[in-house]
């Protein structure tokens, strides 16, 4: 009989510790927005760190487990997390996490998406119809973000309505000096040319006014070719370009070896929270863009 | 702007100060005209400053407006990231071989084993494999719908199968949810395992026997995942009981149940793993197997345990960079009741079998993956009874090697190369081929 008192403490404590918004962040961009607006009232979990590639996630048990107890599910979508995120909602068995409630969160479809494909074919590379997902690279689209998931905080936890409307606004007056600051920084960098691993960083370049004048990647999300590496070592052999940026998951041997080839320099930047050691941050993910460009000058 | 107007300023408050207090140069009075002006300044400074404060922040709002305007939200966000519309995902699979055995696959077979279902040998020389048609969508907010259909060439006749016809819940409660219609039974690790996404050509040997490749029925299933930070699924199904290794749909079409559990987590960002045991109880009547023809018959009851075994590793949980899968199952069976042979003899039949299969895949390096399987069965000899009967084992354990490489393009196209060293027929015999698998339409996702 003792033991089944116990059995049922052992039951019913998850439920009992169900006071707060539980948060399960494809990216972890978004679940450091969620910190940033539900502070205390929040638990955050992400699904990926900025060592891997979102795309290619296995729909893994721990994620399931996560999503099953989740109040609701943050995402960037575009079709970023397509191969593993039907999978985690299909097994998962939470209805309120669902595509088209509440608790189903689309980050990218807050905002203007760049590169949406007039014409949708697979010869074109892993190209994805709804535009390019990488939106937190501008942080007026997190801007916009932070006001819809704000929003959709309180929803989902109105008892905390208050707290939610406080966080937005805390994060909102930092983020914008932030923004002057990085804006004022970031002046130097406009014209600046760039060659990218992936097209990562679209949204970063239309924010600053840089020029994206190649990608390592011959087809989006086809690893690059070594005889396409060498094409681009011949173009780029007196310069033309700046830099040479990839993220910390993708494969360094190519960028690496065509800096070596053209003596541009390369740039490991964090295109999330934890990309470098420096970033624990939203704010800290941009002071290191910003700041490891300039660097470079 | 703000400069200029306060450079105005001064000099129009000097101006104005000189031209009206110019007669006036006694010391005392300049000096009291010299605070007065300090004091304009002063306040004016501030008033200045105030002003340039409240510039900036109108600017600062017309700037965030400006990016509100230009980045009006597309939709309310409510609109799902999935690839349909209202018209269904749709995605096509298409697989096809060629394969050589140095020994006649038409007289092959596994002594005691009698193959039964889908199961048999890689047909020989080039071939069609199976063309996959996955079609799937919301039916509305609490159902979701899916459906594979195969086109199957079988003697020059092209017709469409319903492999698999699925109806989804998606809004139960508590963690359960219930799917019901035709669909594989989600027994084991491989069972639900649609053909293009195996790491082989062919199913390992506990899978062939024991399953007919894969256990698939129509029923109905119901699983509960626990809310917890492991992984921790309870299921059970109830199923027609009409498919390989349950035949004749007895108990009036309710002749096979199973029950499953599986448990999972990660261990640190590079390891993750996945366990499970399953169990299912089916009846037969009339089941047929081995050779098509001289084929023997069984009824009775089948029981089979199956535990499975999965790790998973990869550096930083990089998946596209560098990955290893390790993956084991073992399967028991004892089935129970008689067995009609050809020439219409019927021997009461009581036998333990049992087998296992261990496999190796890595991806060293982005689109290559190098994999090593092995698996083995092993059964009790019968007795005399059973002598010159496809029913009795052969002293030595039915075995294989194999070994594969795999070259994929993109997520969407693979081709492979497999050999196999074939231990588990009468004679030995070495088998090599090459496959391609490739897929159009929508973008899959696979379970781990």
């Amino acid at each position: 009989m003792k033991y089944l008192i116990y059995l049922t403490f052992l039951i019913a404590l998850p439920l009992v510790a169900q006071a707060d918004l539980r948060i399960f962040s494809c990216e972890p961009e978004w679940a450091a927005l969620a910190d940033e607006i539900g502070r205390d009232k929040v638990i955050t979990y992400s699904a990926t760190t900025a060592r891997q590639d979102p795309h290619f996630i296995q729909a893994r048990p721990s994620l399931i487990a996560q999503v099953r107890r989740a109040d609701i599910v943050i995402c960037s979508g575009a079709q970023l997390e397509i191969g593993w995120l039907p999978k985690l909602l299909s097994k998962a068995n939470n209805p309120g996490v669902q595509p088209g409630n509440p608790g189903h969160f689309v980050a990218s479809s807050f905002v203007k998406k760049l590169q949406i494909p007039t014409s949708v074919d697979r010869s074109q590379g892993d190209v994805h119809p709804e535009g390019n997902p990488h939106v937190q690279t501008n942080p007026h689209n997190i801007t916009l973000i932070a006001h819809a998931l704000a929003e959709r905080m309180q929803q989902l936890d109105s008892s905390n309505a208050e707290n939610y409307a406080n966080g937005l606004n805390d994060f909102l007056n930092r983020w914008h000096n932030a923004i002057i600051r990085w804006e004022q920084r970031g002046a130097a960098l406009k014209g600046k040319k760039i060659i990218t691993h992936h097209k990562s960083w679209l949204y970063l370049e239309e924010w600053l006014g840089m020029v994206e004048v190649a990608n390592l990647e011959a087809i989006p999300g086809i690893p690059p070719s070594v005889s396409y590496l060498s094409e681009l070592a011949t173009q780029f052999s007196n310069g033309g370009a700046d830099y040479i940026i990839r993220t910390p998951y993708q494969d360094s041997k190519p960028s690496l070896w065509l800096s070596e080839r053209s003596g541009i320099p390369m740039l490991v930047l964090p295109l999330t929270i934890g990309g470098t050691d420096k970033v624990t941050d939203l704010f800290s993910m941009f002071d290191d863009i910003i700041e490891q460009l300039l660097g470079m000058q | 702007m703000y400069l200029l107007a306060r450079l105005f300023f001064y000099t129009y408050v000097f101006i104005m100060a000189n031209h009206v207090f110019a007669q006036d140069i006694e010391t005392n009075d300049i000096n009291s005209l010299r605070s007065a002006i300090d004091q304009l300044k002063q306040d004016y400074d501030t008033r200045i400053q105030e002003l340039e404060n409240r510039l900036a922040a109108a600017e600062q709002e017309v700037r965030q407006a400006t990016v509100a305007v230009t980045n009006t939200p597309i939709s309310s966000g409510l609109r799902s990231s999935g690839n349909s519309a209202f018209n269904p995902a749709i995605g096509i699979i298409f697989e096809g071989l060629a394969w050589n055995h140095d020994k006649d696959p038409d007289t092959y077979f596994i002594p005691g084993f009698p193959l039964g279902g889908e199961a048999g040998p890689v047909p020989e020389g080039m071939s069609l494999g199976e063309t996959e048609i996955d079609i799937s969508a919301n039916v509305d907010d609490k159902f979701t719908a899916f459906l594979t259909t195969p086109i199957v060439i079988e003697d020059g006749d092209v017709h469409l199968e319903v492999e698999e016809a699925w109806i989804e819940t998606t809004a139960l409660p508590a963690g359960f949810s219930a799917r019901f219609g035709r669909f594989f039974s989600d027994i084991g690790y491989l069972n639900n395992k649609h053909a293009h996404s195996w790491d082989f050509v062919d199913q390992p040997l506990n899978y062939q026997v024991f399953l007919g490749n894969q256990y698939i029925d129509d029923g109905i299933q119901l699983r509960w995942l626990a809310p917890t930070d492991l992984y921790l699924e309870l299921g059970g199904e109830l199923l027609r009981g009409d498919r390989y290794p349950t035949r004749g749909a007895t108990h009036s079409g309710f002749g096979s149940r199973t029950i499953y559990g599986r448990a999972g987590g990660d261990v640190g960002d590079s390891h993750s793993w996945l366990a499970g045991v399953s169990y299912l109880r089916g009846g037969n009547s009339d089941r047929s197997s081995g050779n098509e023809d001289t084929p023997i018959f069984f009824s009775g009851d089948t029981d089979l345990v199956i535990t499975n075994f999965i790790w998973k590793w990869s550096p930083y949980g990089n998946w596209q960079e560098k990955n290893f899968v390790f993956q084991t199952e073992y399967i028991f069976r004892n089935e129970q009741g008689e067995y009609t042979l050809p020439d219409n003899q019927v021997l009461a039949y009581d036998a333990d079998q049992s087998g296992w299969y261990v496999q190796g895949i890595y991806q060293p390096f982005p689109r290559w993956r190098f994999g090593m399987r092995y698996d083995q069965l092993s059964a009790d000899n019968l007795g005399p009874l059973f002598n010159n009967t496809q029913l009795q084992p052969q002293d030595n354990k039915p075995e294989r090697f194999s070994f594969m490489v795999d070259w994929s393009n993109s997520e969407f196209s693979r081709f492979r190369l497999q050999l196999t060293q074939d231990e588990s027929g009468l004679d030995s015999s070495t088998q090599f081929g090459l496959q391609y698998l490739h897929s159009i339409g929508a973008h899959g996702s696979h379970s781990f």
